[in-house]
């Protein structure tokens, strides 16, 4: 049986609005990160599945950039962290509001 | 005939500039070696060109085009000179008296610290009054006349320091600047109707054509226009204010603006420009009038100025006022000569005030004075000639000059009939300035020099002393002019050989002939002239020989009230102050609170920071700094760009429909353009046919009966599967 591309899409969708839930609304940020990895990986599930539908290989070599993307930033985003983390000794995202100056 | 006149002026600005460059860094002689010869090679270049080159050339005399100066559409100025007899006898006067101040400048000012600044501006002045007489068009000639009110300016606030000084300037300057606007009213008039600012050309055109470009009422007005210039520039009522507060410059400068530049110039611009004044004669009359009653004003008033220099610059004031009602009566020559033989002896007569004061230790009070006479031997000599000339003895130069405008003023016929009467009036007024002028004049003589004593204290008295030659050489020459310039023009009419009158011998090719005085008009005013100075005097001589004597006492006290109002100058100072100046002030400083404290400050400036401020605020409260609210703002942007990037079907509100009869056109597209996307359109007419299916968003219907239908439209994507529908009820009849 094979299972319909929409359910896919439709976890796909699910899996990105948690993760925008995850970054808009929680303050710690190792969880934000962890968030943005779910957004991205709810993106990579669309990219599969119009792979799958379409027969295409296009789809899959987008995922991998994807996926390296994605580890790429979680490096810089730890390392943003723990430097947020020795100048405040917090990670909370409500404390981080240098930007306005 | 071509000439180098631009030199004229050139010369004398050169050494304005050397002098402003590096005249500080020189020694006296150096800066006064540097300014005379500036001022003497122009002298001589004059000279030549009048006397040895003027005499061949054609009747335009000598021109020098220098440059264009503006061209634009149809209007083309040069800077262009041009010397006839008119302007090359000014040449020579205001080059040689010029040069005579010089001289004695380097003496009057020989321990004043600002010596280079001080010739380089007398430079200055005289170069821009030679760009005045010699300007060809109107705006040259414009140039100088700014020019001078410039110079005026720097040399009557020459010493700055002292704020009366600096006020003097300021007065000269603004009062000018109303002077000035009436010029350039003038000046615009005149190329609105001519279409020409050159004044050979306007000559012409009034000449030529008077009947087509200039009828009366413009000729009147850009007259008069121009005359208010001149009596600003030349001290006529109601502007001749400045002038007596002139006196606030060093002495040369006042001899400077007084004999040689500046207070002539309107007198000449009026000589200059006599082809538009001969068709007004209304225009005329108001000059002759003007300056008859300025003659006789400013002679009332120096009755009782008890300052040297003040009497004297009513004095000038007066005789400018004959120089008027000599233009104003078309008899140019003789205000042109009798400004010649002004320029000599009141250049005299200041040139003695700088020397007197010199000796008086800089005090120009003559109440302190009398007895000079002996000690001061020289200046005593020249100031009595010139005293002769201007109050009109015979045989010295003011004689000929005052008597020719005199009996001009009684026999001019240039108002025609309806006027008659001003040449008469005007006459009169003139005796009576001339016999004030003898008296006040005389006044001053007998109390500054007459009697043994000097009323002065005695720390004055001992420093009394004759100036050195270097101030006597030129007042001595000026002497010798103020005797002689008078046979320039002899009325040699009387004894039949008219051309043996020198100077309207000359200037009768630009001014037109001489004015026609009969022999017995002639002898009559000039023995009544002659009468009238010695009354003068003699009434002068029982009121001042020797001092104050018991009549003038006596007349001082039988109308003190009067005695005040003269020596208060009338009080028109005071009158324009509480009638022109405070209410202008008053309103400059309305609008001072008003428009600039409150519109331009609170309004406009305080405002527009106010609308910053707002918008700002509300911007802040988005900037928070918080990175999450930023995404979340982000997350919405894209949400909205996605929602509306991808609908399928664009809202619109009602299906269009075109009816005729009972066929129907519907039209269900988005625009009018065919869709981007491919979408499906199914047409349901509602009269129960089958549905239309179709590709395209229009479609064409005929209903077989009449009734109300409603049409259902369905627009549906293929490609995302979403449908949007509408529906439109028809009436077919």
């Amino acid at each position: 049986m094979d299972i319909p591309t929409a359910y896919y899409l439709l976890l796909s969708f699910v899996l990105f609005l948690i993760g925008t839930a995850g970054v808009l609304l929680r303050r710690n940020a190792l969880i934000v990160l962890m968030a943005i990895e779910l957004q991205l990986n709810g993106g990579n599930l669309a990219l599969l599945a119009f792979a799958r539908e379409l027969r295409d290989q296009k789809g899959h070599v987008f995922a991998f950039l994807v996926i390296a993307l994605a580890a790429a930033e979680a490096a810089v985003g730890l390392a943003i962290l723990v430097g947020l983390f020795r100048s405040r000794e917090s990670v909370n995202l409500d404390d981080a509001t240098m930007m306005k100056r | 005939m071509n000439f180098n006149l631009g030199l004229i002026p050139l010369l004398p600005f050169l050494g304005a500039a050397v002098l402003m460059l590096f005249g500080r860094k020189w020694s006296r002689d150096t800066v006064f070696i540097v300014a005379a010869l500036a001022i003497g090679a122009a002298c001589i270049v004059a000279i030549d060109g009048f006397f040895f080159v003027l005499p061949d050339a054609g009747p335009g005399g000598l021109s020098d085009v220098v440059m264009t100066w503006i061209a634009t559409g149809d209007l083309h100025i040069d800077l262009a000179f041009r010397m006839d007899a008119l302007s090359g006898v000014m040449c020579l006067v205001i080059t040689f008296i010029g040069f005579l101040i010089h001289i004695f400048a380097a003496g009057y000012m020989a321990d004043d610290p600002d010596y280079a600044r001080f010739f380089a501006y007398l430079n200055l002045f005289c170069g821009a009054m030679l760009v005045l007489v010699l300007g060809d068009s109107l705006p040259v000639l414009f140039i100088g006349w700014e020019g001078v009110g410039l110079c005026s300016y720097l040399l009557i606030g020459f010493w700055y320091s002292s704020t009366a000084n600096a006020d003097a300037g300021k007065k000269a300057f603004i009062t000018n600047r109303i002077g000035d606007f009436g010029f350039l009213l003038g000046m615009f008039l005149l190329f609105q109707y001519t279409g020409t600012l050159s004044i050979p050309e306007i000559g012409g055109a009034a000449g030529l054509t008077k009947t087509l470009w200039l009828g009366q009422p413009v000729a009147f007005w850009a007259a008069l226009f121009l005359f208010v210039g001149a009596a600003g520039k030349s001290a006529q009522i109601p502007l001749y204010v400045w002038l007596p507060d002139a006196m606030a410059g060093p002495t040369p400068v006042s001899a400077l603006i007084h004999a040689a530049t500046m207070v002539t110039a309107g007198v000449y611009m009026i000589a200059r420009m006599h082809a538009v004044y001969l068709l007004a004669p209304a225009a005329m009359a108001i000059v002759a009038v003007v300056g008859a009653l300025t003659a006789m004003f400013a002679a009332i008033i120096g009755f009782a100025q008890n300052d040297f220099k003040k009497v004297l610059a009513y004095s000038t004031v007066s005789q400018l006022g004959f120089m008027f009602a000599g233009v104003g009566t078309a008899n140019f020559d003789a205000g042109i000569f009798h400004l010649v033989t002004h320029a000599f002896f009141k250049a005299g007569l200041f040139l003695c005030a700088g020397s007197v004061m010199h000796a008086m230790s800089g005090s120009g009070d003559i109440t302190i004075m009398g007895g000079l006479r002996k000690k001061l031997p020289w200046t005593h000599g020249v100031f009595f000639v010139c005293w002769l000339a201007i109050c009109g003895i015979p045989i010295f130069s003011g004689f000929f000059s005052k008597d020719a405008i005199i009996a001009g003023a009684f026999s001019t016929e240039i108002f025609g009939h309806d006027l008659a009467w001003v040449g008469k009036l005007v006459g009169v007024m003139l005796m009576l300035a001339a016999l004030g002028t003898a008296f006040y004049m005389s006044r001053l003589y007998f109390l500054v020099f007459s009697g043994d004593e000097t009323r002065a204290s005695e720390k004055i008295k001992h420093h009394i002393h004759e100036s050195p030659p270097i101030m006597t050489f030129p007042l001595v020459v000026l002497a010798a002019g103020a005797t002689l310039v008078g046979f320039l023009g002899l009325p040699s009419g009387l004894w039949h050989h008219p051309e043996q009158n020198l100077l309207y011998h000359h200037l009768e090719p630009v001014l037109g002939p001489e004015l026609e005085v009969s022999h017995s008009t002639e002898a009559i005013f000039m023995a009544l002239s002659t009468v009238l100075a010695v009354v003068g005097i003699a009434l002068a001589a029982v009121f001042y020989r020797g001092g104050y004597k018991e009549p003038a006492r006596a007349f001082g006290a039988k109308f003190p009230g009067f005695l005040r109002l003269v020596q208060d100058k009338f009080r028109v100072d005071e009158l324009y102050d509480a009638v022109i100046i405070r209410p202008v002030k008053a309103f400059s400083r309305g609008l001072f609170r008003f428009v600039d404290r409150i519109v331009v400050d609170k309004i406009l400036v305080e405002g527009t920071g106010a609308i910053v401020d707002v918008f700002a605020r509300l911007a802040r409260a988005v900037q928070g700094g918080d990175g999450q609210r930023y995404m979340a703002v982000f997350a919405v942007g894209v949400a909205l760009l996605v929602h509306f990037a991808t609908q399928p079907t664009l809202p619109f509100t009602k299906l269009k429909i075109t009816q005729t009869g009972r066929a129907v056109e519907v039209d269900a597209r988005r625009s009018k353009t065919a869709p981007t996307r491919d979408l499906d359109y199914l047409f349901d007419f509602g009269d129960g046919r089958p549905l239309v299916k179709a590709k395209a968003g229009e479609q064409h219907h005929d209903y077989d009966r009449p009734g109300t239908y409603t049409i259902h439209v369905t627009v549906s994507d293929p490609r995302w599967g979403t449908e949007d529908g509408f529906k439109e009820k028809v009436e077919v009849q």
